[in-house]
């Protein structure tokens, strides 16, 4: 920097450094990614799915304890286009990371989509997870490495309008 | 994921990179510590606000010129940091104090490198200890040290 420029910005870099502990239901969930399985949890009131299942039903304030079973395919409820690149991202921009509802479940939650060119994704495209290698299996979400579109037309709006 | 007595834990990181703009005062005080210079700013009442706002924090009046302050001053409080973390200005035991510099009427926030609690008290002097690279931010100035030391 010259001594002759004025500063007019600061960096301020701000990091938290923390341990989380998986609790119960979290647990369950990331033991089951290790086995190449997606576990949830269904709401004894409403009968809501919940995957990842986080012990209890936000809606009605109970704890969800029966255990449900999912496949990796499911919709696209909404999605956006991250063209920004970022230090911690391994994948050069343009990419989509879409909102997915698994068949069977609830609560649709946030993945990559790959395998597609990134403005071909749309609301209601089927998509299935792709997993890392058996080997590489181990009580983490980034078992799934992203998702791809299958071979199915597209969800009706209404399939999954309850969900956005 | 490590497994903890049956538990699964991981540490993880949140970090943001913020760059900030800091406008003409505070750009001003910066630039000024790059060249060891501290500069405050006075109020419309005369108090000589040290970092410089842009406004008077009492009444919202705009300030008016730089006032060069310092380099040393007082402590007017100050809190013992055992155990220092990290991203704290020094690795080893120190205090954060609230230093009035000479011609300011107000204290800023630094750190003090005194060794030990017991050298420490309030209307002590310091003076800063300035970085041999300095790039336009507080930490040109690494801490303040007891004056004489």
């Amino acid at each position: 920097m010259s001594e002759a420029k004025p500063v007019r910005a600061i960096s301020t870099p701000i990091r938290l450094e923390y341990s989380y502990t998986a609790g119960r239901a979290s647990t369950r969930f990331l033991r089951g990614m290790a086995q190449g399985r997606i576990l949830g949890q269904r709401c004894p009131e409403c009968g809501k799915v919940y995957v990842p299942p986080r012990g209890s039903c936000a809606t009605c304030g109970v704890p969800t304890e029966e255990e449900v079973e999912v496949t990796g395919k499911g919709t696209v409820t909404t999605f956006c286009i991250v063209r920004i690149p970022s230090e911690n991202l391994s994948i050069p921009p343009p990419f989509t990371c879409a909102h997915i509802l698994l068949d069977g479940a609830d609560l649709p939650f946030f993945a990559l989509i790959q395998e597609c060119p990134f403005d071909q994704v749309r609301m209601g495209m089927r998509v299935e997870a792709v997993w890392v290698p058996k080997e590489e299996l181990g009580p983490t979400f980034e078992c799934i490495k992203h998702f791809r579109p299958i071979d199915e037309p597209d969800a009706a709006y209404e399939t999954y309008k309850e969900h956005l | 994921m490590a497994e903890e007595q049956g538990r699964l834990t991981k540490t993880h990181v949140l970090e943001y990179p913020y760059k900030r703009s800091v406008g003409p005062v505070l750009g001003r005080f910066f630039t000024g510590l790059r060249a060891r210079r501290i500069e405050g700013v006075r109020a419309p009442d005369g108090a000589v606000i040290v970092p410089p706002l842009e406004y008077d924090f009492a009444t919202g009046a705009a300030t008016g010129d730089f006032v060069p302050v310092g380099p040393g001053g007082v402590v007017t409080t100050w809190a013992w940091v055992m155990a220092p973390r990290p991203k704290h200005p020094l690795d080893r035991p120190f205090a954060w104090a609230l230093i009035r510099l000479d011609g300011a009427d107000t204290a800023m926030l630094h750190a003090v490198d005194a060794g030990t609690p017991e050298r420490m008290r309030t209307e002590m002097r310091v003076v800063p200890r300035w970085r041999d690279e300095r790039v336009g931010h507080i930490r040109d100035i690494v801490c303040f040290e007891p004056e004489g030391a």
